[in-house]
């Protein structure tokens, strides 16, 4: 149990200090020009990474299962302009469903 | 901006973050069904109240799961959010006041609220960021007790296809980014980059080199 405890407060602390790191030292400044154009691309490139490895990661191994059909059932939600909350909740519907025909 | 200003993005990033709180309600479930059976009732919920993070606790868990010692756990854990150091320094110009309290809007920063705030051109809407997360922290911690406590009722949450809801949510996001060639290419770049990585490197590192994506973007237009 000590190495839980142990865990949660090292990660707090580690989260708190990353998360302040940026603001801390660089708050309230103007950054060059060719920096605020990478950074405007931050948010797609991170956004689909995420999307990337939690649809098609299994650990280290990339597999197609049926988190691929519920996000592709999203991706269709999105472009039929369906708000988040019901983009998620088809996503999971048609998860479940596939898995459970599996 | 005045004051009253800052109270309207405030409002606003509130009312963005209701349906984005129901999300992670569901997401901290499926975080407190799996974390109960490798640290007990109270630890889980702790985590999410003073972690809240939910990759790096899913990750962390993994690794204690798996027998792992507590210093593994927590690397694993930094680096899945080692992606707050450049959002940190994305949204460091929009930030402004004292030491304290630009260390404190840089804990509002959650994938959701933060790509939410990106208003383009390098500036960031902190206050509208804020908004939206201040809803989500009690949906997590929420969620996490319900899942905790709740969990042999629910019984496995994949069965339930919950583990779609993360790549979903995310997915609903980014087509908010989707303006132009350049942010196309930045998300088609970060995607490939994270998965040719994934089989090689430990979770949370392709993530990070994805971040290169917008790097590349950029000196290739």
């Amino acid at each position: 149990m000590t190495a839980v405890w142990v865990t949660i407060g090292g990660l707090a602390v580690a989260t708190a200090a990353i998360k302040a790191a940026g603001p801390l030292a660089l708050g309230g400044r103007t950054l060059p020009t060719p920096l605020l154009l990478v950074i405007s691309l931050l948010a797609p490139a991170l956004l689909a990474a995420l999307v990337a490895t939690q649809t098609f990661a299994d650990g280290r191994s990339l597999v197609i299962d049926a988190r691929a059909a519920g996000v592709a059932a999203a991706a269709t939600a999105i472009a039929l302009r369906a708000p988040l909350v019901v983009t998620i909740v088809v996503a999971a519907l048609v998860t479940a469903a596939v898995r459970g025909l599996a | 901006m005045p004051a009253s200003a800052n109270r309207e993005s405030f409002r606003a990033g509130v009312r963005v973050g209701i349906p984005l709180a129901a999300a992670s309600v569901l997401v901290g479930l499926s975080f407190g069904v799996l974390a109960e059976p490798v640290m007990g009732e109270v630890a889980p919920i702790v985590m999410s109240a003073i972690v809240f993070a939910g990759s790096a606790q899913f990750a962390a868990t993994a690794v204690l799961a798996d027998g792992g010692s507590a210093a593994a756990a927590i690397v694993a854990g930094i680096l899945l959010n080692a992606r707050f150091l450049p959002m940190g320094i994305a949204i460091a110009r929009s930030v402004r006041g004292g030491r304290l309290w630009r260390a404190l809007m840089g804990q509002a920063m959650i994938d959701a609220s933060w790509a939410l705030a990106n208003r383009g051109e390098g500036r960031f809407d902190v206050h509208y960021m804020l908004g939206a997360t201040l809803v989500n922290y009690p949906a997590w911690v929420a969620g996490t007790a319900i899942g905790v406590f709740g969990g042999g009722a629910i019984g496995n949450t994949d069965d339930l296809g919950l583990d779609a809801i993360f790549p979903a949510f995310f997915l609903g996001l980014l087509a908010n980014e989707l303006r132009g060639s350049l942010s196309v290419g930045a998300a088609a770049i970060g995607a490939v980059v994270a998965l040719a990585l994934t089989p090689f490197t430990p979770a949370g590192v392709p993530i990070l080199a994805a971040c290169a994506g917008a790097l590349l973007a950029v000196r290739w237009r």
